[in-house]
């Protein structure tokens, strides 16, 4: 019973707050909903039985993105609304309800054809965050690796994209104007 | 009782509201919201999938997810600043430079 009305109530407030996301004109406006939407995605991970995606969700995405997206905000004129010019609604529209009926299908088709197999069942008392550290540092070992390699990339890049001085190379630098001093 | 269905249509859903989104949105800003949907909602059906059928690698696949939206957000941000430095706007038809 409960969980049934905790359903319908996140599915609605996380249905409504994405629309605001969509249909804001006000940048500000889109950010916060969008992070009150993934708060409440985080209400059905707990929902699934699966605690340890939950907190990564809030932690990640409501407190990392989306501090990264208000710092990149900062850059931006946020205060004034957001014009874009508009054409061809209609078409837009037809598209995301078509695209809306294909997805549920291609999503339920095999669901409801065959009996799948769970290729790692969970073991009888195992908490949930044992389970994926057991998974995670056993079969997905190298994908987890990767995944550090890529996030230290995307660290690197994130920081020299928005440094002032990309164009400089900053190990030269002293040497450079050593040079012009003795000219 | 909430089955497994009501998470995929949720799932589906919330996809298509991302969807609409990217096709509807200009504003580069507005088009990583809408790719921050889209990744949530195919998060949700990873797992609930994995949740009722008893297996735990949605719960990992989920967790990679979340890690290739993390970088994304690191290096696309960093380029729109720099686009917006450059040009002054994150207009997604100011990106049309090579349009003959």
């Amino acid at each position: 019973m409960y969980e049934v009305i905790a359903f319908y109530t996140f599915s609605l407030l996380t249905i409504a707050l994405f629309g605001v996301v969509v249909i804001s004109k006000n940048a500000l406006y889109s950010m916060s909903a969008l992070a009150g939407g993934m708060i409440f995605i985080a209400g059905f991970f707990f929902m699934l039985e699966a605690e340890f995606l939950g907190v990564v969700q809030i932690i990640v995405y409501t407190g990392a993105v989306m501090a990264l997206y208000a710092f990149g905000m900062m850059f931006f004129d946020t205060t004034k609304e957001v014009r874009e010019r508009v054409h061809a609604q209609k078409v837009i529209y037809t598209l995301a309800i078509l695209v809306a009926v294909c997805v549920v299908f291609i999503v339920s088709g095999p669901i409801v054809g065959q009996k799948m197999q769970a290729l790692y069942p969970s073991i009888e008392g195992v908490g949930n965050i044992q389970m994926v550290g057991l998974l995670l540092f056993t079969k997905y070992l190298v994908v987890f690796e990767l995944a550090a390699i890529m996030l230290l990339v995307a660290m690197i890049s994130g920081i020299l994209l928005v440094s002032d001085r990309m164009n400089l190379d900053l190990t030269l630098k002293d040497e450079d104007d050593k040079e012009r001093e003795m000219i | 009782m909430i089955g497994l269905a009501h998470y995929l249509v949720l799932s589906g859903i919330l996809f298509s509201i991302g969807l609409f989104g990217v096709m509807k949105r200009k504003n580069l800003l507005m088009l990583f919201f809408s790719t921050e949907i889209l990744l949530n909602a195919v998060n949700i059906g990873f797992v609930a999938v994995g949740r009722f059928y008893g297996d735990m690698s949605g719960q990992i696949f989920a967790f990679f997810i979340i890690a290739v939206a993390a970088s994304e957000v690191a290096v696309g941000l960093g380029l729109i600043v720099l686009w917006y430095k450059r040009t002054g706007s994150i207009d997604l038809d100011s990106l049309q430079m090579m349009k003959g």
